[in-house]
């Protein structure tokens, strides 16, 4: 398996498509990250225009309130919605890709397993994507932490404010990288499952992007029957549970309690939905290559 | 018996005589004491202008429906006559509007503008003197003072107001009781709706967003738990210009 | 001398299309195996089948004694195939292709072992150029290379000759000759290069619509019993009238412009030019066809004799 994980990686590695999504991200950061330098108060003025009433809010709380961790955490707001397309743009690929290019008959036709085969597949596409964060991470955070500093991190829900102090917040963004990576290796493995049917990858690249953007429609757009009905079952209604990480549990008197998660069990609990999905997706992906006819 | 009948046995009588000059100390006495509201509102303004400045160091707990937030480290700086600012210098601290009012001295600043009515006493033996203000179109409708007679120091505060509702203001003292400093302070105030406009994020739903009950608590407190004071020795306006 | 595949009834239908039907055959060990066919006779199915790209719908194949069900991998560790035009990796140069395949070979790709398989093939001095900057010859050495790496004792290669020139066909043919003969190396290929496989094949197999027509040695199948004579004359319609009112219409294979064609057994071929003599007819030239395209023609039309004759 590792000399097959060894070979997926040099493929993948070697294509120029890949550094697309690498430079995409450098891309997307760089100019969030300029517009919050130069406008960032703008920004702030929006979310808190609601509560600007109440509260005195002068330049420097302004100051505070746009730092790295701020900064990071709206980076990734945006970032997380555009990330399974560049991970969909891999993993729709390892299959699909091969048999367009006519490598799949070579290399079936080789004493190695379908199943190693196409795990060897799957693994390498997960660690490209735990790449892709990765290398997010750096940028979104630390680059975030160096050019705007360190302060407390205030997260604004649609209806309440959590806020956090500074020393409390490193190790939640580990967590949310972490849980991030198995949101998209969601999205990858169901790019992985539409990859077996195809003998081109933009089939399965557009088909995993459509199904992301409509149930990302479904879980976001709050109509009682889709809430009822389907929206617990969606993945990409788990996929955002990132940002559990980021809400806390207060003391009866209003305080943040250090180190608190608002509800560890929910994020558990999705990050199980998202376990499944994936054994889904990738079990389906085998079960159906096993049997499939090699006509590429 | 007609009242020069009774004056003549007066005189004559030694126990009437102690009586009448006991009961005359004592009358005495109670109207020497019976201040009047105005009297202990100068009293307390002359008290509390003996502070020029100061800078304060605390803890202050914010405690909004919508809002968790951690006890931060703040300053309160004051100068006199009517300037006030709590500041978090390093972090983040939502500091609400009319926190002005946490600087009881601004209402002794100009005490010609008010009407001031004595209003008795509440069940705990606090005075209650109200100010209202001569001039109609002032923001400020009431002020309520509690008044510690005694000690000369304002227990608590109530203060209408007609853009922003009712503040409240309640005071404790204890090591800085002398200067008419409080250690404690928790100051109420009313709060809008928070809502953040669709679009701006996509939440993640947990569960625990669904209790409309709590977010209906329309007033949020602060309280700050003073550490020191640094009395007098000078504030640049600078500070407060942030 | 045992036979190194064994194929036993083997069937694949693709929903109601019937591409292979009860086929049988059997690749003598050490041999060149022939496999002819039309476009769309289920050659290349039958190899995939071989190669377990495809899943029988019923049959039995046997390679190296084993069952290949069951024992897949340890049969393709020894066998090695090209199918239909190599397709590499274009983004990768030839030893970077070559060391990928290496490894699914699960051999020890070492970088002088990789060498010296360009080498052979001739390619070592474009060994870390880009394989789209190759030429179509270049590329078929390569796959030639990636199917030999690992030594095999069975070659299974499908239309290897495709797009190449001259030169390169040739190169092939020396290349499967080397290897049968020098190598002991048993070698099933299919080709549409009929004059080819005559020079090569010591044995051969055409199927026809998912069916085999006939199987034996080329020495057997080449010299048949039967033999194909072409008469050339000046008024093939006349002849024609003449021939069908005769016994000889029975003999009448297929008719093409001025030309006729009969399949008669090599014995009743001076009977048969008595008969055309008899008839009074122009004869511009009699010839006996012993090619393997015109035997392979034959073969596979014999169906169709009747709707030519009807042109």
């Amino acid at each position: 398996m590792w000399k097959l994980l060894k070979i997926e990686l040099f493929k993948i590695f070697k294509r120029p498509r890949t550094y697309i999504a690498f430079g995409a991200i450098a891309a997307i950061v760089f100019l969030f990250q300029i517009a919050l330098w130069f406008d960032g108060k703008t920004y702030i003025e929006l979310i808190l225009g609601n509560i600007d009433a109440s509260f005195d809010f002068s330049d420097q709380f302004k100051t505070h309130l746009l730092n790295g961790y701020f900064v990071c955490f709206a980076v990734l707001n945006i970032l997380l919605i555009q990330m399974p397309l560049l991970v969909a743009l891999i993993a729709g690929d390892v299959i699909a890709g091969e048999a367009n290019m006519g490598t799949l008959r070579l290399s079936l036709s080789k004493p190695v397993g379908r199943t190693q085969y196409l795990l060897g597949k799957f693994f390498a596409s997960t660690i490209y994507t735990v790449l892709l964060l990765l290398f997010l991470a750096i940028l979104a955070l630390f680059g975030s932490m160096l050019l705007f500093g360190i302060n407390d991190l205030v997260v604004f829900r649609s209806t309440s404010i959590h806020q956090m102090s500074q020393d409390d917040i490193f190790w939640r963004y580990l967590a949310a990288f972490g849980y991030a990576a198995v949101a998209l290796t969601t999205v990858a493995s169901l790019a992985f499952l539409l990859s077996v049917f195809a003998d081109n990858s933009i089939g399965p690249i557009i088909a995993t992007m459509s199904i992301v953007i409509v149930f990302t429609i479904l879980s976001e757009m709050n109509i009682p029957l889709y809430d009822r009905t389907i929206k617990p079952y969606l993945f990409t209604t788990h996929m955002v549970a990132w940002k559990g990480f980021f809400y806390v549990r207060s003391n009866e008197e209003g305080a943040t309690i250090k180190g608190s998660i608002e509800n560890l069990p929910a994020i558990l609990k999705s990050l199980s939905v998202l376990l499944i999905y994936i054994f889904l997706f990738v079990g389906s992906a085998i079960w159906i290559f096993r049997r499939k006819d090699i006509l590429s | 018996m007609n009242l020069i009948s009774m004056f003549i046995v007066f005189t004559k009588c030694r126990y009437c005589k102690f009586f009448f000059v006991t009961l005359s100390l004592l009358f005495y006495w109670a109207n020497a004491n019976a201040q009047t509201a105005e009297e202990i509102l100068k009293k307390i303004k002359t008290k509390l202008g003996k502070i020029k400045d100061y800078e304060a160091e605390g803890k202050m707990k914010t405690n909004v429906a919508f809002i968790k937030a951690p006890v931060a480290t703040v300053k309160v700086f004051y100068k006199e006559p009517d300037k006030i600012l709590i500041l978090n210098e390093t972090g983040i601290s939502f500091i609400p509007k009319g926190s002005v009012n946490i600087n009881i001295n601004n209402i002794f600043v100009n005490m010609q503008a008010f009407d001031i009515i004595d209003a008795g006493k509440d069940n705990t033996g606090l005075r209650i003197i109200k100010l209202l203000p001569k001039d109609d179109t002032a923001d400020i409708v009431l002020s309520t003072l509690y008044v510690d007679e005694k000690n000369l120091v304002v227990k608590k505060s109530k203060i209408t107001t007609k853009e922003n509702g009712t503040y409240e203001l309640e005071m404790n003292y204890s090591k800085f009781l002398e200067y008419g400093l409080p250690d404690k302070v928790i100051f109420s105030f009313n709060t809008k709706d928070y809502k953040l406009p669709k679009g701006i994020t996509l939440d993640y739903d947990d569960g625990s967003e669904k209790n409309p009950d709590k977010l209906k608590n329309k007033r949020g407190t602060v309280e700050i738990n003073y550490k020191n004071y640094i009395i007098n020795k000078g504030i640049d306006d600078k500070i407060f210009r942030r | 001398m045992a036979d190194l595949i064994v194929v036993k009834d083997l069937s694949k239908h693709f929903n109601e299309i019937v591409a292979v039907e009860a086929l049988s055959f059997s690749v003598p060990e050490g041999k060149i195996y022939g496999f002819l066919g039309q476009n769309g006779a289920g050659k290349s199915t039958t190899i995939r089948m071989l190669l377990t790209l495809i899943s029988p719908s019923a049959g039995e194949i046997e390679i190296f004694g084993m069952n290949l069900k069951k024992h897949r991998k340890e049969i393709l560790k020894r066998t090695g195939a090209i199918i239909e035009t190599p397709d590499l990796y274009k983004y990768l140069s030839a030893l970077e292709n070559l060391r990928i395949f290496a490894t699914l070979s699960d051999i020890k790709a070492t970088q002088k072992r990789l060498m010296d398989q360009l080498e052979k093939v001739g390619l070592s001095e474009r060994a870390n150029s880009k394989v789209k900057t190759y030429s179509q010859g270049m590329k078929q050495r390569l796959g030639i290379a990636i199917a030999l790496i690992h030594e095999p004792q069975l070659i299974i290669l499908d239309e290897p000759m495709n797009g190449l020139d001259p030169q390169g066909i040739a190169d092939i043919r020396n290349l499967i000759l080397h290897l049968s003969r020098d190598l002991q190396k048993t070698i099933l290929v299919s080709s549409h290069l009929l004059s080819e496989m005559e020079l090569i094949a010591d044995s051969m197999l055409i199927i026809d619509k998912g069916k085999k027509i006939v199987e034996g040695k080329m020495t057997e199948l080449f010299a048949p019993s039967e033999t194909i004579v072409e008469l050339e004359t000046s008024n093939p319609n006349e002849v024609y009238e003449k021939i069908q009112k005769t016994d000889l219409k029975t003999s009448m294979a297929s008719r093409k412009g001025d030309t006729i064609l009969f399949r008669v057994h090599r014995k009743d071929v001076p009977m048969l030019v008595k008969d055309l003599v008899k008839l009074d007819i122009e004869i511009i030239s009699l010839s006996p066809k012993h090619s393997l395209e015109n035997y392979f023609l034959s073969l596979t039309r014999e169906n169709r004799h009747v709707e030519t004759f009807k042109d």
